[in-house]
């Protein structure tokens, strides 16, 4: 039974708007939503009106680069989780790609740890497949399952395990305990030197091209493996069309794949690449305009099932420089629910209650991640998200609480805000602002390990 | 002119006018004292971020005519090699006065990095940037072929109807992309002949034909064909079964030399790869215009050089 704080453990949300479309007020008590329904009274319950706001599921990122272990100047779990929660997030799924990597059950457990000192999101590592990331021989794959941090989403991420032979048996071994193999499809041959999309425009900017048969011949490797083993296979950040296809057709065989897209991908195209502002600078690229329509079609007709970030923190100077020397990547979680909204919600692709499902119900589900993602029903976790629909602004570097402001939105104009975000019961964004970390660590320490 | 970055967004009129102040520079290579006052007190800094001794001096002789002071800076041998970083040096260049940076980089798109940055106030000069551009190339490859056709009545003239057909490694070549642009912004008509390999995979978006046929190309009679240079890195990266083999069907060779229109010019942005892409008997035929546009170039980087130093530099 956790011990109650001394002062507002609850929490009373007055005339949210839930994401199917009806009203209700939300009683947060003892961690858990207690009550649901209209004109609920609760003495001793902090009020919050939430007046045109969406209460949202908490959302799920099952792709984010926390950093720590090994390049804490560009991130820690502490300033990652934080830049989660601003975002609307209550748990994110941390990459292997650390120094060291995450591909012992030493290294896993540690970035647990540090997820719940910091208490702002449900940090759930990712393992790697191989050793290092080298693509040779396998992790320790089912230490990580059995460690505390009961690793179930194992992936290469950065690099693609490109040996046909070691997918094989990753894709296989992870069965022993429901695990998923999360492939960055990415033939290296076909991306020796690549710097962006290969087409009309890498033709005219000279710069090297990253053709999209380089992520299309591993998805289509990939889901037949899956097919010819029985195992799950999860997708990372589709970019092409033509991957898109693949997935489609793969689903209709009865495959069992998963797929996520980045809001990134989303939103923006490779012409923005013509100022050689190595801000969008990403892999796999920014594509073409074809490309983003397929992908938004995709995810509205569910062949891409869920959104995640593919949060990317860099210090400065590793994208203060010419293209070519630049770091890939750009920091997402602050912005994902707007760019959401703006890509696929504001022009009809997508409701809330698909929002609720591509970024919290299926990437906690695809994760096997328990108490998250969970409908906002009486006993649910109180993990939830208040988001302000009607609200815009000019993001900047103001709207950024983790430690890297490599974002590609700084001075685009971005619907909505994520006004309050609750975690285990207790909030860490309130008002649009990000609660203190030691008051956060200490509402953590209250509720005890949940 | 703030900056001289591409070609493909300079317009007629403007190069016209930059082809034409380079006659007025030719006009001075002819003198017995081949110097102006222009630049006096104005410090140009040759940046090479990559070996290119040809184009630098090229650069340094237009500076040093037009009487600017002239500070190379190689990538060689100076802290850019122990890891100093584009950002770092150039605003060492602007602490120490430069007026104007002519850069070449290895990276595409770093003279407009360095450009729009605000590292640095100087007017920026790309002489060549990875696979990008190298607009001088194309300048002087454009006032090269005016000459050839118009001799002394060049001034104030484009290259409307002049066919160019530009042969070779496309796919890496700035000298392509370049006079791509600037060619087809004075009229000629530009055509392609490469093997597929060496050509970008969607060309859509280039004002150009493209082909696989030499022979084709050729008995098709271009006013100007251009042979780029293949780079000894591609030999071994399977863009072609060997040298050999290029040669045989790319390789502007006595017999295709000799079935060329007796008029067409021969040119090569240099250095030559002799026996391969070019045969010595084209390379040194009166037909050949290699050696001029080594002394246009002088003439065109001083063009250059004036536009955008000369005066109060105007706000961008």
């Amino acid at each position: 039974m956790p011990k109650e704080r001394a002062d507002n453990v609850e929490y009373l949300i007055r005339g949210a708007t839930l994401p199917d479309g009806t009203r209700s007020d939300i009683l947060l008590a003892g961690g858990r939503v207690a009550e649901l329904g209209s004109g609920l009274s609760r003495a001793g319950a902090s009020p919050i009106d939430a007046d045109g706001l969406v209460a949202l599921p908490g959302l799920v990122d099952l792709h984010t680069h926390l950093r720590e272990p090994g390049s804490e100047q560009s991130e820690t779990v502490l300033t990652g989780s934080q830049a989660a929660a601003r975002g609307g997030f209550t748990s994110v799924f941390a990459m292997a790609n650390t120094s060291p990597v995450q591909d012992t059950a030493g290294v896993v457990e540690q970035v647990l740890a540090l997820g719940e000192q910091a208490g702002y999101v449900t940090v759930q590592p990712i393992g790697a497949v191989t050793v290092g990331l080298a693509g040779r021989q396998l992790a320790e794959l089912g230490a990580m399952a059995a460690s505390r941090a009961r690793v179930r989403v194992f992936s290469d991420d950065g690099s693609c395990v490109a040996d046909p032979l070691i997918m094989r048996r990753a894709l296989e071994y992870v069965k022993a305990f429901d695990g998923v193999i999360a492939q960055h499809a990415q033939d290296p041959r076909l991306t020796e030197k690549a710097q962006m999309n290969e087409g009309a425009l890498s033709a005219e900017l000279g710069l090297t091209g990253w053709p999209a048969v380089a992520e299309e011949s591993i998805i289509a490797r990939d889901v037949l493996l899956a097919e010819h083993v029985g195992s799950r296979l999860h997708v990372c950040h589709v970019s092409t069309a033509g991957s898109v296809d693949v997935i489609r057709w793969a689903k209709a065989r009865g495959i069992n794949v998963t797929a996520e897209v980045t809001p990134h991908h989303l939103l923006l195209t490779e012409e923005l690449v013509v100022g050689y502002d190595a801000r969008f600078k990403v892999n796999p690229p920014l594509r073409r305009r074809e490309d983003v329509e397929a992908l938004r079609a995709g995810l509205a007709d569910g062949t891409i099932d869920i959104v995640a970030t593919d949060h990317a923190p860099h210090p400065t100077e590793a994208k203060d420089c010419e293209w070519d020397a630049a770091a890939n990547g750009m920091v997402g979680l602050e912005s994902a629910l707007s760019v959401v909204h703006a890509s696929v919600v504001a022009n009809g692709h997508l409701d809330w209650a698909d929002v609720a499902r591509v970024l919290s119900h299926t990437p906690a589900r695809i994760g096997r991640l328990d108490g998250q993602g969970r409908r906002t029903e009486v006993g649910a976790p109180a993990e939830l998200t208040l988001y302000d629909p009607s609200a815009s602004r000019v993001f900047g570097t103001g709207d950024l609480s983790g430690k890297g402001v490599n974002s590609p939105y700084l001075a685009m104009t971005l619907p909505g805000r994520v006004q309050a975000t609750f975690h285990q019961g207790y909030p860490t964004v309130l008002d649009g602002a990000l609660l203190p970390a030691a008051e956060v660590a200490a509402a953590r320490s209250e509720v005890g390990h949940g | 002119m703030r900056h001289l970055l591409s070609t493909k967004t300079i317009s007629r009129d403007e190069a016209i006018v930059l082809l034409d102040i380079a006659e007025d520079m030719a006009d001075v290579a002819g003198r017995e004292v081949k110097k102006l006052p222009t630049l006096r007190g104005k410090t140009v800094v040759n940046l090479f971020f990559e070996d290119s001794t040809r184009t630098r001096i090229s650069f340094e002789a237009a500076a040093k005519r037009l009487s600017a002071d002239v500070i190379n800076f190689s990538a060689k041998g100076s802290s850019v090699s122990k890891g100093e970083s584009l950002k770092d040096t150039a605003q060492t260049l602007a602490a120490m006065g430069a007026d104007g940076v002519v850069i070449r980089h290895h990276a595409s798109g770093a003279p407009l990095v360095l450009a729009e940055s605000g590292w640095i106030d100087a007017g920026i000069i790309n002489a060549g940037d990875g696979t990008h551009e190298h607009p001088t190339q194309a300048l002087l490859d454009a006032f090269t072929i005016r000459r050839r056709l118009h001799g002394a009545a060049s001034r104030g003239r484009d290259l409307d109807g002049v066919t160019v057909t530009i042969v070779g490694d496309v796919l890496h070549s700035r000298v392509a992309r370049s006079n791509l642009w600037l060619l087809t912004t004075l009229g000629a008509q530009v055509g392609f002949v490469a093997p597929p390999t060496l050509l970008p995979a969607d060309t859509s978006a280039w004002p150009a034909t493209f082909g696989f046929d030499l022979d084709a190309a050729i008995d098709a009679g271009p006013d100007v064909i251009m042979m780029l240079r293949i780079q000894a890195e591609r030999m071994s990266a399977s863009f072609f079964p060997n040298p050999r083999e290029y040669a045989r069907g790319w390789g502007l060779d006595d017999e295709r030399f000799a079935r060329l229109r007796a008029d067409s010019i021969v040119m090569h942005p240099g250095p030559m790869n002799r026996g391969l892409e070019i045969s010595s008997a084209a390379a040194d035929s009166a037909r050949s215009t290699v050696l001029e546009q080594v002394a246009n170039g002088v003439s065109v980087r001083m063009a250059a050089l004036y536009l955008l130093l000369s005066g109060d530099r105007e706000d961008s």
